[in-house]
This record gives structure tokens, sequence and C-alpha cells, in this order.
């Protein structure tokens, strides 16, 4: 046979690293959905995020009380080599990137060449191009971790200026970026005043409670909070969060371990209480969103709780049906992490869930354990009806988004 | 038959890669001492661009003998590339993941004469 030598090309990107532009990063993922025809699909990601310290004398110049706003103020410009004003948590204990492995984890450094558009708008754009969404949730990061906070006027003051920076001067820019508005959720009026302020704000979706806190969800003080997000129409999520204090947690010696648990506990816990103590029965018609904990834990809640509750049916009284009903009826989840080791497992949580109904994709991008479109795609025991559903039109049903979608191809 | 030249021997350093483009699809080829491997540039877990990532020696448990351990160590003589997208790790010689060699890099035919490294589809 006819030996033809041909030169290779040097690919123009030989290593991917934190100045790599997040078009170039996620190129294998636009590709794909080309190939696949996403460009018919509506695709809703109901969870990213940002990295909002970044901005943050952008945000704490929105504190409402004038001296804190200034001690936020003199802190940054005066202070080296401190975090950000006010922020609490782990901020040396993030191992996230696996020492350097994944270098979008770490930071996303790349050129940002409008001048006139916020960082976090280009960013946020070149990802929703890469993983060819629709319309994308924006939720924050380091903020996840304020239920923790020792003050809890912190959370509130803080809060309350990332959701009106958030909303003002980021999400106006692109329709297709979206927002659960955070609540201060350890001051329950301040939260009640929060949907009050931006329920009718365009790019406001629904509401969030970081679940990284010892509250108990089902406590008297949050029932007028839980009225008043039923009669706005939208749903109430709850993000996980990891809590490496936790004295239990505080056993792992791995992020690994420690990661794998704290994210699925808080959603575990808060989930509980919220069932047991009836909360879909008095609110039904408030939804709620379970996000970021994965799936496994939804099946393991739902046998735990039934079993238990049929030999303890006087401890919850307002049910009605059982837990693992109320899970699968009134509850909607957000995918990712998919654990996707096990199919059957999978397919089994599938059905357990509802999923043709109540899941919504969801991407976490930035953060190192991301899932593509395809984590849903290319699942096979969906038809694609179901993966039509699960990829975006569970989610424009909840949020009540235009199905026509706002991709540009 | 068509191959494509990648580049001299000489232009690789140990322990280093270069990745390329053949008919539209992305390669990494990887030098190891005086040995050459070469794999798609998409990796098994999520299609991500495995070969684009950083190389990394393969981490190990430092257990003693009474199995106790005193904390982890490289072995210099394993390299792993990194995909880049989640951190999955895979041996550049026999491309499998070093918990799970059901996880393995699709091989590309590697050719080497005198002084050039060459690649065939
Ligand atoms: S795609 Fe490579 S680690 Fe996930």
């Amino acid at each position: 046979m006819d030996r033809l030598v041909v030169q290779a090309k040097d690919h123009p990107i030989q290593e991917l690293d934190t100045k790599t532009d997040t078009r170039d990063y996620l190129a294998h993922s636009r590709k794909d959905a080309e190939k696949k025809g996403f460009s018919d699909w509506l695709i809703v990601d109901v969870d990213a995020h940002h990295v909002e310290s970044v901005s943050w004398p952008e945000i704490t110049s929105y504190i409402d009380d004038p001296v804190v706003r200034h001690q936020a103020e003199m802190y940054h410009k005066e202070r080296v080599g401190s975090p950000p004003y006010g922020l609490n948590g782990d901020l040396g204990l993030r191992y996230q990137d696996v020492g350097g492995r994944i270098p979008h984890q770490s930071s996303q450094r790349e050129i940002i060449d409008k001048k006139d558009v916020h960082r976090d708008v280009v960013l946020t754009k070149r990802a929703m191009y890469g993983l060819a969404v629709d319309y994308m949730v924006i939720f924050p990061t380091p903020m996840l971790f304020l239920g923790m906070h020792p003050q809890t006027d912190m959370e509130v003051f803080l809060s309350r200026a990332y959701n009106r920076w958030l909303t003002e001067r980021i999400l106006p820019s692109d329709p297709g970026m979206l927002t659960l508005v955070y609540l201060p959720f350890n001051t329950p009026n301040e939260a009640l005043k929060m949907v009050e302020e931006f329920a009718n704000v365009p790019s406001v979706i629904g509401f969030c409670v970081t679940s990284t806190r010892y509250k108990p969800v089902h406590a008297n003080e949050y029932m007028k909070l839980y009225r008043a997000i039923e009669e706005t129409g939208k749903p109430i999520a709850f993000h996980a969060g990891y809590h490496w204090q936790d004295p239990s947690l505080a056993t792992c010696n791995t992020f690994l371990g420690m990661h794998a648990l704290g994210f699925a506990w808080c959603n575990i816990v808060h989930m509980t209480n919220w069932i047991l103590n009836g909360i879909p029965e008095r609110f039904p018609k408030l939804n709620s969103i379970w996000v970021e904990s994965g799936l496994s834990w939804i099946p393991f809640l739902m046998q735990r709780l039934d079993d238990q509750y049929l030999m303890r049916q006087s401890e919850a009284p307002l049910l009605k049906k059982m837990p693992s009903e109320y899970m699968s009826q009134n509850c909607f989840y957000s995918c990712q992490p998919m654990e996707k080791s096990n199919l059957k497992a999978l397919e089994c949580t599938f059905e357990m869930i509802n999923a043709n109904s109540q899941l919504l994709y969801s991407s976490d991008w930035p953060h190192f354990d991301f899932d593509t479109p395809s984590v849903i795609y290319d699942l096979p025991f969906l038809d694609e009806g179901s993966k039509r559903n699960i990829l975006g039109l569970n989610s424009a049903k909840l949020f009540n988004l235009d199905v026509s979608g706002t991709k540009k191809y | 038959m068509r191959v494509f030249r990648v580049g001299k021997i000489n232009d690789f350093k140990d322990r280093e890669k270069k990745i390329v483009i053949v008919d539209n699809n992305e390669v990494g080829v990887f030098r190891i001492n005086n040995n050459f491997y070469a794999w798609k540039n998409v990796c098994p877990h999520q299609g991500g661009p495995v070969c684009q990532g950083r190389l990394f020696p393969l981490v190990k448990e430092n257990l003693d003998p009474e199995m106790q351990s005193h904390g982890r160590i490289y072995d210099e003589k394993k390299l792993n590339i990194v995909c880049p997208w989640h951190g999955l790790e895979f041996d550049v010689e026999t491309g499998l993941h070093p918990g799970n060699p059901n996880l393995k890099l699709d091989p590309i035919t590697i050719e080497i004469d005198s002084e050039t490294v060459y690649v065939q589809l």
C-alpha cells in the first residue's frame, strides 16, 4: 500500500490552564452540542456559579448600613492579603481543584477584552455558549457559607447588597441570565422583606436558601416566609454546601469524603424536616427545588422515611401520603453531580423521583464536578421526550420561561 | 495509507507532550524516557480534552509494614495525564485510570523512525 505522509497540525492550545478562555475550555462540549443538534433543544441550567468575591468591593458598596458600608470600604482600601470583607467560611480549605489538577476550578483569569461589560457577564455568556444553554441560573460561591456566619446581621447586609448588585449591575445584560434570590434565612423577617423587594424583578425566578446552616426549616418563624413565596408563584430552592467544621464531618481527613457527604447531608436533614412537618401540606402550591446534592440520596431518604413513618405516623400527623410521594410529587431536583457509576441504580432513581417531570438539568460550572447537558442526553434508558423535559422543559414550566429560548447560534 | 508526521523526536523533552490535530481528530503524543505514546484527546468520563490537561506523578499512600499511614508520596516513575474537566487521571504509558482499569484512554497507533514521530488513525 502506498504510504502518504501528511504533516499534523499543532493544536493551538497545548494545555488548558487558569488563563484559558472558557469557550476553549468547553470546546469539546460545544462541538458535542453541535453534533447532537442542541440548537433545536431548550436547555436550562438551573445551577451555575460565579465567584462574587472577585467583585466584592463593588458588591459591598451596595450595603445599606452606612457604618458597615464604610468599614468595608476602608477594609478593602487598607488591608493587604485579607479575605473579602465580612465573608466567613474556610477560605483556606478549598481544595476543590485537587492541587492544580482542575484549573478552571482554581480560577478563571482569562482575558476579558470588552471593557464596557462586566467580567461576570462575559464569563457567564462564554459558559452558556460552551454548554449550549439558553438560560443559566447564577449562584454565588463563597456566600454559600453565609448561613454559618457568627453575625446574623452580616448575612442580611451582604445578601441584600449582593441581590441588588446582581439584579441591577449583572443580570440585565442578558435575558438568559437568571437568579434565585439569596434569602438571609437566619433572620426570617429580613428573608421575608427580601421576597417582597425582589419578587417582581424580571431576572428573579425564585428564592434560595443556602443549606449549610443549623436552622430547622419547619420552625414557626418561617411560615410567613413560605406563604409569601407561595403567593409569588415562584419556587424556593435549597442549595447544598459543605461544612467541614461539622463535628461528624470533621472526622473526614479528605476533601473527597467530606465533600461527598457534606453536599448531601445538609439537604437530607432539611428535606426530612420539610416533609415530616408537612410543609407541602401547609403550602401545597409552594414548589421546592433541592440543588446540588446529586440524586442518590433521594431514594435512600425516601426508603428510610417511608419505612419509619408507617410505624410512627402520630409524630407526623399532617401527612396524608407517604414521605416518598411528597418527595416525588411536590419536590424538584437539580441533577448535578449526577452519580453515573451504576446505570441500573440511576434508572431506578429516575423512576423513583419521577424524573420526567421533577428533574432539572444543572451544570454547576465552573466547579470541579460540573456536568454537561450530554450527561442527560446520553442516558440509554430515556426517550427523547424525557431528555427534553429534563434538559429544559421542566424548568421552563416551573419558572415560567419562554420556551423559544435565547440561544444564539 | 496516510500517516501524520507529529515532529522530530528531539522536539520532545522527556515527560512532555504535544497535542496535534489530524483529520479533525485531536491526539496527544507523550514522551517518557525514549518511549512515545499517543492517545485520543477524548476522555472516557464525559468526553473532555484529557490530553490538554497537566501531567502529575502518580500519588501513593505511604504505608509502613504495620499498615500505618505516613501520608502520601509521589511515585516519580509513573506519570499520569490529568483530564482538566474533572480531574480523572490516566497512566500515560497504559492509558488506564489508576483506580479503575475499566476506564481507559483510546489508543492511537504511533510510529517512530530514526528521527521522526508519526501517528496513524
Ligand atoms: S471528562 Fe475527563 S475527567 Fe470528566
